[in-house]
């Protein structure tokens, strides 16, 4: 089909006002909200440092210097490589994984009540149990987080108070809280894209299966799971991109010795206010993370179009 | 394969909360036999089925398989096989795979799984599809991959809801005949459920016909065609003709009740001999074929005079709508033999009937299709 006949039979179906709306809303969406201001990141990204009065000078040349910087370090770094900015990136993914796979063995088994035991006033009771909690805001569950896994707070002193330990943990230093944190901030996006895979599974499909002799177990690995793939892939890409990027749960719970990537980001802008080093960092993370969960949807043979079922 | 194996219903009580889904259920059925339980929508068939299956406990009396009690051994455990009303294949599978997947369960070997999938490929026709998707199948194939499917756990007993509804006639027909001879040849137990009494009869060595969940009548094809046990098994098993009054005379087996269309003489069903005393209100039912044109010999209470208010011409058989002159509507069915003119519409005739083949049953619920 040509581009003029799509485009044709668009307004025919929409109308031409809501057509012509509707084409307009997106695509100053992907234009000024996503595709311009990425673009104005990677410009950024490719440029040096230079004070206000030297911009657009002779000295205002594209480089690759902030990339290398986050490889390599300051010119002379005695160790060869940026051991800090990559250590606190390698850390970052590796605990963004964590916090998802954490995510999804926590939501799973509750997507699955939901969608396929739960009945009715149950269901729906639960729906709203799921939901209210995420009306208190995020940076006040995240200070809840941190007063409940404090030295004093309610986990150390009932863990104290039944004799189980005798000096409070530091559970923040440990980055626990922080990967509680994490956890419960994104429940919510894990369980719904499950839900919505596994409600549309059909319940006689686990029947036959157990009728054919499948342990409760077998019935998860070899129907539900499969059948549920695309639900999954969406959470967890959602949940992993999202703590990735997560700068208020790490800047409240994270332990003092252990940076999020985001939190170099962070300061790259607003502190050293470097913002070319700041967008370069920007672009690493949202490049690595988009080809890391590519690779895992490969992995796992899942096309991207089946996201959005 | 494993021979079939007998299930025994007793006191059965399965109830949802406080609704009564099935209610007393006492059902004997013999290893090897092809059972059928029929009614309609709603009145707890499968129900019954997904009890004898395990998916639902009973809330009093038992299911015995092969004699043994089944209270809680699970679906998994027990020697049954359920193919579903809608199938449930499982589509992420290949054929092959669905049809061994008992086998995957029970932890055999990959090549062994193949070749007695193969194996049951080929007694149900389908050789060489086994690598294919299940949607690549047509609606007859899927219902045969469902059979293999559920024959490879080499049940004892196979359970069946309704897996020809979907199909359309022809397929369901042949289907039909193709499911009688795959029972006749493994000798299993096969548990039928319909709704289609045609299906019922034409298959089953015996039929429970349920209403509201309650099994009216067991017995085979032919006793619940020609002496239904209630005025419901006889108004929803095949066309009949239902003549309320009052019994005038009972002798020998035969009662004289007074209808609309007069007083007729029909026998007491074997069901209800103890039942129909003069006075109580009964119903004689005349199924279509047995109403006759030919009046000879037939006496008052064996003859309805009525006028033909409408006909249906079959080609075989040729159907009639009567009515008498009190309003009452009739059906008669009468075969073809090259009698022509005698029944156009508007004309009066008279329409006999052999008592014998009338049926005489105290008043009760009638199908709701009727
Ligand atoms: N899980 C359930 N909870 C409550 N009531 C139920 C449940 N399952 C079935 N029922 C009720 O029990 C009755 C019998 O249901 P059942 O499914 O056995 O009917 P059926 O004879 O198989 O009907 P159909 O021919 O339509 O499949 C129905 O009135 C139904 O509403
Ligand atoms: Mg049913």
């Amino acid at each position: 089909m040509t581009k003029r006949s799509w485009l044709g039979a668009f307004l025919d179906r929409n109308g031409l006002a809501l057509g012509l709306y509707i084409l307009f809303a997106v695509s100053f969406w992907l234009l000024f909200l996503i595709i311009l201001p990425q673009l104005a990141m990677i410009d950024f990204s490719l440029r040096h440092d230079l004070p206000a009065a030297q911009q657009g000078g002779p000295l205002d040349v594209w480089t690759f210097e902030n990339y290398r910087h986050f490889i390599f370090g300051l010119p002379g770094n005695p160790d060869g490589w940026n051991r800090l900015d990559v250590g606190v990136f390698g850390r970052t993914i590796v605990a963004a994984a964590f916090v998802t796979i954490l995510n999804f063995a926590i939501c799973y088994p509750v997507a699955y009540y939901l969608a396929q035991v739960a009945q009715g006033r149950q269901a729906r009771v639960m729906a709203v149990a799921l939901v209210v909690p995420y009306w208190v805001n995020e940076i006040l569950r995240a200070f809840a987080f941190r007063i409940i896994f404090g030295a004093t707070g309610v986990i150390n002193s009932t863990l104290q108070a039944l004799g189980i330990i005798d000096l409070p943990i530091d559970f923040i230093r440990a980055d626990i809280a922080l990967y509680a944190g994490l956890g419960y901030a994104y429940v919510l996006l894990m369980v719904f894209p499950l839900y919505n895979a596994i409600e549309s599974l059909d319940r006689n499909q686990i029947e036959a299966a157990r009728d054919l002799g499948a342990p409760w177990w077998r019935i998860h690995t070899r129907i539900v799971l499969p059948f549920a793939k695309p639900g999954i892939t969406s959470g967890c890409t959602m949940v992993f991109m999202l703590a990735a990027g997560a700068l208020a749960a790490p800047q409240i719970l994270g332990g003092p010795s252990n940076l999020w990537f985001t939190q170099l980001i962070y300061g790259q802008f607003f502190e050293s206010v470097n913002w070319p080093r700041g967008a370069a960092y920007a672009i690493i993370l949202l490049v690595a993370c988009t080809l890391l969960v590519l690779l895992v949807m490969r992995l796992f043979k899942v096309r991207l179009g089946e996201i959005g079922k | 394969m494993a021979g079939g194996v007998s299930v025994e219903l007793d006191q059965l009580l399965v109830q949802f909360d406080k609704f009564v889904a099935v209610r007393d259920a006492n059902v004997r059925i013999e290893p090897g036999e092809f059972f059928s339980f029929l009614g309609p929508s709603g009145c707890g068939k499968t129900t019954i089925l997904r009890t004898i299956s395990g998916f639902l406990e009973p809330t009093a009396g038992s299911v015995r398989i092969d004699g043994k009690d089944m209270a809680y051994i699970g679906p998994n455990k027990r020697p049954t096989a359920l193919i579903f009303q809608n199938l449930a294949l499982f589509p992420l599978m290949t054929v092959w795979e669905n049809i061994a997947f008992s086998l995957e369960m029970k932890g055999v070997a990959v090549a062994d799984r193949r070749k007695r999938a193969d194996e049951l490929l080929a007694l149900i026709a389908l050789d060489g599809q086994g690598d294919k998707y299940v949607h690549e199948l047509s609606g007859g194939q899927k219902q045969r991959v469902a059979i293999a499917r559920a024959l490879c756990a080499e049940p004892s007993v196979l359970l069946l809801d309704e897996p020809l509804s979907a199909l359309d006639l022809k397929l369901r027909q042949h289907m039909r005949t193709e499911l009688r001879a795959i029972q006749r040849r493994v000798g299993l137990t096969f548990i039928y459920i319909t709704h289609d009494q045609g299906e019922a009869l034409t298959m089953s060595d015996h039929v429970a016909v349920m209403r509201e969940g309650v099994i009216e009548q067991i017995g085979d094809g032919r006793s619940i065609y020609d002496d239904p046990a209630t005025a419901f098994v006889a108004s929803f098993v095949g066309e009949n003709n239902a003549l309320p009054g009052r019994v005038a005379e009972v002798r020998d087996g035969m009662a004289l009740v007074d209808t609309t269309v007069g007083r007729l003489r029909a026998r007491i069903a074997t069901a209800a001999r103890d039942q129909l005393r003069v006075g109580a209100e009964a119903i004689v039912f005349i199924r279509p074929e047995a109403l006759d044109l030919d009046t000879a010999g037939a006496s008052d209470e064996t003859t309805i005079h009525a006028t033909v208010i409408g006909e249906e011409f079959e080609g075989p058989n040729l159907h009639l709508q009567l009515r008498h002159e009190s309003g009452t509507e009739l059906r008669a069915s009468l075969v073809n033999k090259g009698r022509t003119g005698t029944a156009s519409i508007g004309s009066s005739l008279a329409a006999a009937f052999d008592p014998m083949k009338a049926v005489a049953l105290p008043s009760g619920a009638l199908s709701a299709e009727e």
